[in-house]
């Protein structure tokens, strides 16, 4: 019950939100905080009891559930289930919700009901895509997240936020669909075989199917994600989308939504196809290292800051599809530290992109500099995200790049030899961002004021816990644990089927 | 003792985050107080535990401390574990105790400058790092503390950020080390896929089990290793930030690019000399990469006019000294030419720093000239650094250390006679070098007039790191006269003995040899610089001379190699592709599907006798085909 | 009952006129004579219909000429209504003037 009320929170907050709006500008935003905030209060509640009574679910791995049927007829169901891997991505979820709706308190002034609504209803999606356990839910959730995005570029972004918007929508619609067709002929296959039609997460996942058509359903899950992710060559539409967002739009597309495809490539393709996975794990790891050199050698020529930023992101998703990919515990407890780290330091970056901007009211980092000056207080705190973006011991970033890379040199050495230039590369794009904007002469004169207390205080939460996840990090290990050796369990014991054709019938 | 381990780092970090988080709050006097005092104090404590450690030896070696487990995955699991032993003990002290002397004289250099609070979060951060560093247990925590002082080293390059020369000197120098660093990493992967463990001591005790001797896999994992210790100290091929770090102020020069950090690379082979025992390859690379770069780097410095330059450039060829040592197996010498090193060499950067101070900032020694009356006491103890430098016989410290490296570059088991022709000449290099730099800075005429005089606060560190430089080098004599071998012994429950070849000359020989080198090095520069200043006017109108000269002070054209090889390329590579050569494909499609719309919207025109034809032709068509089939 | 004219003549005929009035709507640029020629076609495929009932003796044929008849009536009034607006709006009865619909 507990995680319908997590949704069911933020929907409500959204509808509150919106007919709040119609008689006040200020009210809508006070209702998303308070939304957010009574939501993560629900996580940390669920945290401190799965974590007080050890794993009430006989499972193991299933910490909580929640089950209703919703259309019988064609099997659906309506179930919510969290293991410790959806519990952090939840909590990740309502703390960016939180610092989202605190960093749009001044920015957004027109309309302020629609956005909060749109806002927190992606917030919804999001949940719902990390708890679903029925795979039409599942969809219904992906489909949840997109549209009020679309709405936040459309209407709020900057000057060229019709193209970034329709290419978002355009992408994650286009291949969403072939996601859908993938379930659907899972939905078949596995009704046609049982006699039993349904979407079911659970029953699905045991699915035998045929090496051939397997391939090509992993393919429809494995583009949904690629793109969602992204994974180099379908990045194009997330430099778009991140430059012409406004600021909480970046921060929640780097922080959350990116991290759905990650999700559902551990949650759904590898458990459900994991022969397939094997067979193409080489070619999907080279496309990961591909993502992080691309992504590093884009990043340092842009000078867009936010689009900088977003190149950054396809680097770092890069290692993320790697590391599912070399298919062993370290690489996996890596990708999950870097999903939550990668939040925390993009997100920052973004933020500062936008205090940025409303100070100096561009994007372009041509014409910052010498920000250090009159605002020593963000340029050590972009330091310290610059320093987090580029690995730096110490911050979390750095244990969830160690992990992938040291999960990866057992899987296959030389991926991690090409991956580790990517080390060098992210040095010399984020000094670059140091650089170009804290560093040198400043170029422009006007008088600009260091963060304000609100802002203080956003950056400070950031900052205290991607320093907290780089020194001890052993909670989050620890929470993603047993989805993780559940993942692995899994994978031995389909590779301990001989051969391809044992699995053909 | 070994409870109070934390207190070493935690002090400095204490210091960092006082300022760091109210630095600006804080007077002058409370900064200059918590910043110089928390490395004091942490100095305080080293000595304490140190001397602890050694009323214990030989039984209790080492004192360990685990603070927590900082994470843990499997079969992987990195603890945040202090340790000391002798080898880290010599370590922390010249961090601790020459850090504190440098944070002393710091107060009052520093004194005038605007970011005087961010300047001792930067060094104490950089203490902290470097603490940790040596102090680390596993190899994981090691490259936190390698990584966290290459930020340092970056932050306190660029300190001074408005000069955009500065900016680009700190990138220059993280990138390159990162370039290191990256090979490390690997190296760390191999080592774990190989022994199952980070913790050094385990790797230690278990090389010879873990490695054949003398296999692929042992080099490839310890030449990885030594690229990451190329990357920090300066050596060929990575040498070239080393220089442009000169951009900082003076104190970081010292402190970071002299005594301490440079040093990293030979504080990790040595510290891991298990693995580099195991493979000879990796041995004769280090070596030749030592004799390479002391070579290289020292003629580099005999062209450079900016004095600071030439320290840099006289502290990599030091640190290739070092890398001989270590490569042909003379670990504990290496150890102490280091100890020597920091020093001398953060004497006289601290001295030039004082003498640039002085002189409005000037940095060219033709511009100095005439120091030795105006500024006494800088002058007696640049002088004590200089002949500690140039390894005047039996006076300096850097004599009795830079010897035993000579003895062994051709005594020792990987030896040879070449390494140490090499290495003999370097040595009358040095002298040479070293006797331009004085007679350019304190003899001759005035050109600059001076400002103030150093205060007390910056003269005292200097007198007391003259005392060490001249007097150190007692603690360890060489084999053939007064054979006392402290330092050695010291070491050797850490570090191996060497391994002597058979038949080699007698050692007099060498000392002698040695001496001579050093005696003629001074004469050159004495010669050329004093004596005879026109000739140096002759050998210009030589164009060879010339053109050699321009090549050795660009330092030997590798900046210039890097950028038109490895930067210019990337850069265009970047900047052509700014705009994204992958969303072609899908704008392409994009473009593609209008292209078609356009074609198709042009048989919509609209005029009615022209979709009467279509109609007819397309009935027609159908009707034909049907009675077709 | 024995017809003296064939069949297949009189949907020859009836042909010859479609064809006839397909030419006159392609080539005329007067929309009235358009329409004529539409009348044309109309009139051809109601003698088709007619041949073809009196040939197999049904009544259907002359039911869908009638049919054709009522049709054509009120499709003429609502054309000329058309072309009579279309000649008050733009001086002209010219088709080739009237390409406004194109894409």
């Amino acid at each position: 019950m507990m995680l319908v009320l997590l949704i069911t929170v933020l929907m409500v907050g959204a509808v509150a939100a919106i007919v709040a709006g119609e008689w006040s500008r200020n009210l809508p935003r006070w209702i998303a905080l308070t939304a957010c905030i009574v939501g993560s209060l629900l996580v940390i509640s669920i945290w401190a009891d799965t974590s007080a009574s050890s794993h009430p679910v006989t499972d193991g791995q299933w910490l909580m559930g929640f089950r209703k049927t919703w259309i019988p007829s064609f099997g659906i169901t309506f179930h919510l289930a969290v293991d410790g891997l959806s519990l952090l991505l939840l909590a990740l979820t309502f703390f960016l919700g939180i610092l989202a709706v605190l960093c749009s308190w001044n920015e957004i002034r027109e309309r302020t009901g629609f956005y909060y609504f749109n806002l927190l209803w992606i917030l919804a999606g999001v949940a719902g895509v990390f708890m679903a356990m029925d795979l039409f839910l599942f969809y219904f959730f992906w489909e949840v997240m997109l549209i009020p995005m679309y709405f936040l570029i459309g209407i709020w972004g900057s000057e060229n936020r019709v193209y970034a918007a329709y290419k978002f929508f355009i992408f994650t619609q286009a291949s969403g669909l072939l996601m859908f067709l993938a379930i659907l002929g899972l939905y078949f296959i596995h009704g046609r075989d049982t006699g039993v039609y349904t979407f079911g997460y659970f029953e699905l996942v045991g699915t035998v199917i045929p090496f051939k058509t397997a391939f090509w359903l992993m393919s429809g899950f494995m583009i949904a994600f690629a793109v969602k992710l992204p994974v180099f060559p379908f990045h194009t539409w997330l430099p778009d989308a991140h430059g012409e967002a406004p600021t909480a739009g970046s921060l929640i597309l780097a922080g959350l939504l990116l991290k759905t495809g990650a999700y559902g490539m551990l949650r759904f393709v590898v458990p459900m196809f994991p022969e397939v996975v094997t067979d193409v794990a080489v070619p999907a790891m080279v496309l990961g290292v591909a993502g992080i050199i691309y992504g590093a050698v884009m990043a340092y020529s842009q000078t867009d800051l936010k689009r900088l930023v977003a190149f950054t992101s396809v680097s770092h998703m890069g290692f993320v599809i790697t590391g599912i990919f070399a298919l062993n515990e370290l690489a996996l407890q890596g990708v999950v530290m870097q999903l939550v780290t990668h939040a925390l330091s993009t997100g920052a970056l973004f933020l500062l992109a936008g205090m940025i901007k409303e100070r100096l009211h561009t994007r372009n980092i041509e014409q910052m500099g010498g920000l250090w000056g009159p605002m020593p207080q963000m340029g050590t705190i972009g330091l310290v995200f610059a320093m987090a973006s580029l690995g730096l011991p110490g911050l979390g970033n750095f244990v969830a790049e160690f992990l992938i890379l040291l999960g990866v040199f057992q899987a296959e050495p030389w991926i991690t030899a090409v991956a580790a230039t990517g080390l060098i590369f992210s040095a010399v794009y984020s000094l670059r961002i140091v650089g170009k904007i804290f560093l040198g002469p400043r170029k422009t004169m006007e008088a600009v004021s260091d963060f304000s207390v609100r802002e203080m205080l956003i950056m400070a939460a950031l900052t205290v816990s991607v320093i907290w996840l780089g020194l001890f990090p052993q909670p989050v290990i620890d929470t993603a644990k047993p989805a993780i050796t559940e993942l692995i369990r899994f994978m031995d014991v389909q590779s301990a089927v001989p051969d391809h054709e044992s699995y053909v019938k | 003792m070994d409870k109070y381990l934390w207190l070493i780092p935690a002090l400095p970090l204490a210091g960092f985050l006082i300022l760091a988080l109210a630095g600006n709050h804080l007077g002058r006097k409370s900064v200059a107080t918590v910043g110089a005092g928390s490395v004091c104090l942490s100095a305080l404590v080293t000595f304490a535990v140190g001397g602890a450690l050694l009323s214990g030896m030989p039984e209790n070696a080492v004192y360990t401390q685990t603070l927590w487990t900082w994470f843990e995955v499997g079969a992987f699991n990195a603890k945040i574990t202090l340790t000391l032993d002798v080898l880290s003990l010599i370590f922390v002290f010249v961090i601790t105790f020459i850090g504190a002397l440098i944070h002393i004289y710091s107060t009052a250099f520093m004194e005038a400058d605007r970011d005087y609070a961010r300047f001792f979060a930067s060094m104490n951060l950089f203490v902290l790092s470097m603490l940790t560093l040596v102090m680390a247990d596993n190899l994981l925590l090691m490259y936190l503390g390698w990584e966290g002082v290459g930020l340092c080293s970056y932050l306190l390059i660029g300190f001074w950020y408005e000069q955009p020369a500065n900016g680009t000197a700190a990138r220059k120098a993280f990138t390159v080390t990162r370039i290191g660093d990256a090979a490390m990493a690997i190296g760390l992967f191999m080592v774990f896929q190989q022994a199952g463990t980070l913790v050094i001591s385990d790797i230690q005790a278990n090389a010879s089990v873990i490695w054949q001797p003398n296999t692929t896999i042992v080099t490839v994992t310890a030449l990885l290793l030594l690229t990451g210790g190329l990357g920090k100290s300066a050596q060929l091929p990575l040498q070239t930030w080393l220089p442009d770090a000169m951009a900082g102020p003076s104190p970081v020069s010292a402190l970071i690019h002299a005594a301490t950090m440079v040093t990293a690379g030979v504080y990790l082979i040595a510290r891991m000399h298990a693995i580099f025992a195991l493979s000879e390859t990796a041995r004769l690379v280090i070596a030749v990469i030592g004799a390479a770069t002391l070579l290289l780097a020292g003629l580099t410095a005999l062209t450079q006019y900016d004095i600071k330059r030439v320290l840099a450039y006289s502290t990599i060829s030091q640190i290739g000294y070092m890398f001989l040592a270590l490569g042909v197996g003379a670990w504990t010498a290496a150890v102490f030419h280091f100890m020597i090193h920091a020093f001398f060499k953060a004497l006289l950067f601290l001295a030039a720093g004082a003498i640039i101070e002085s002189l409005h900032h000037e940095h060219n020694m033709f511009k100095m000239g005439g120091l030795k009356d105006k500024m006494p006491v800088v002058f007696w103890t640049f002088l004590a650094g200089a002949i500690s430098l140039a390894a005047v016989p039996l006076v300096s410290a850097g004599f009795y250390s830079k010897d035993q490296i000579l003895w062994y570059s051709w005594a020792a088991d990987g030896g040879s006679p070449l390494l140490w022709a090499i290495a003999l000449s370097g040595a009358l290099i040095t002298a040479a070098y070293t006797t331009r730099m004085m007679i350019l800075t304190f003899w001759g005429e005035s050109h600059t007039p001076i400002g103030h005089q150093p205060g007390k606060r910056m003269t005292m560190p200097l007198v007391v790191l003259a005392v060490f430089s001249v007097l150190a080098g007692f603690i360890e004599l060489p084999h053939n006269f007064g054979h006392f071998t402290l330092f050695s012994d010291f070491l050797h429950p850490v570090l191996p003995q060497t391994i002597m070849r058979e038949n080699v000359p007698s050692e007099w020989l060498f000392q002698l040899l040695a001496a001579l080198a050093t005696l003629g090095g001074i004469f050159l520069g004495y010669y050329y610089y004093y004596e005879k200043p026109a000739r140096i006017e002759r050998l210009r109108r030589n164009g060879l001379l010339v053109g050699l000269y321009r090549f050795w002070f660009s330092g030997w054209a590798f900046d210039a190699l890097y950028d038109s090889v490895l930067v210019k390329p990337f850069i265009f590579i970047s900047k052509i592709n700014k705009s994204d050569i992958t969303d072609k494909l899908y704008t392409g499609i994009a473009a593609m599907t209008g292209e078609m719309y356009k074609l198709l919207s042009k048989t919509q025109s609209g005029s009615l006798r022209w979709y009467i034809m279509g109609l007819v032709v397309g009935a027609i068509l159908i009707l034909g085909i049907q009675i077709m089939l | 009952m024995k017809s003296s004219v064939s069949v297949e003549v009189v949907v020859l005929l009836a042909g010859l006129l479609f064809a006839l009035g397909i030419v006159g709507v392609i080539i005329r640029k007067n929309i009235i004579f358009m329409l004529l020629s539409v009348e044309i076609m109309l009139n051809a495929s109601g003698l088709a219909f007619v041949a073809a009932g009196s040939r197999w003796g049904q009544p259907d044929g002359q039911v869908m000429f009638v049919f054709i008849l009522a049709m054509a009536a009120a499709e003429v009034s609502i054309g000329l209504a058309l072309i009579l607006q279309i000649y008050h709006q733009h001086k002209s009865l010219d088709i080739d003037n009237l390409k406004e619909m194109n894409g």
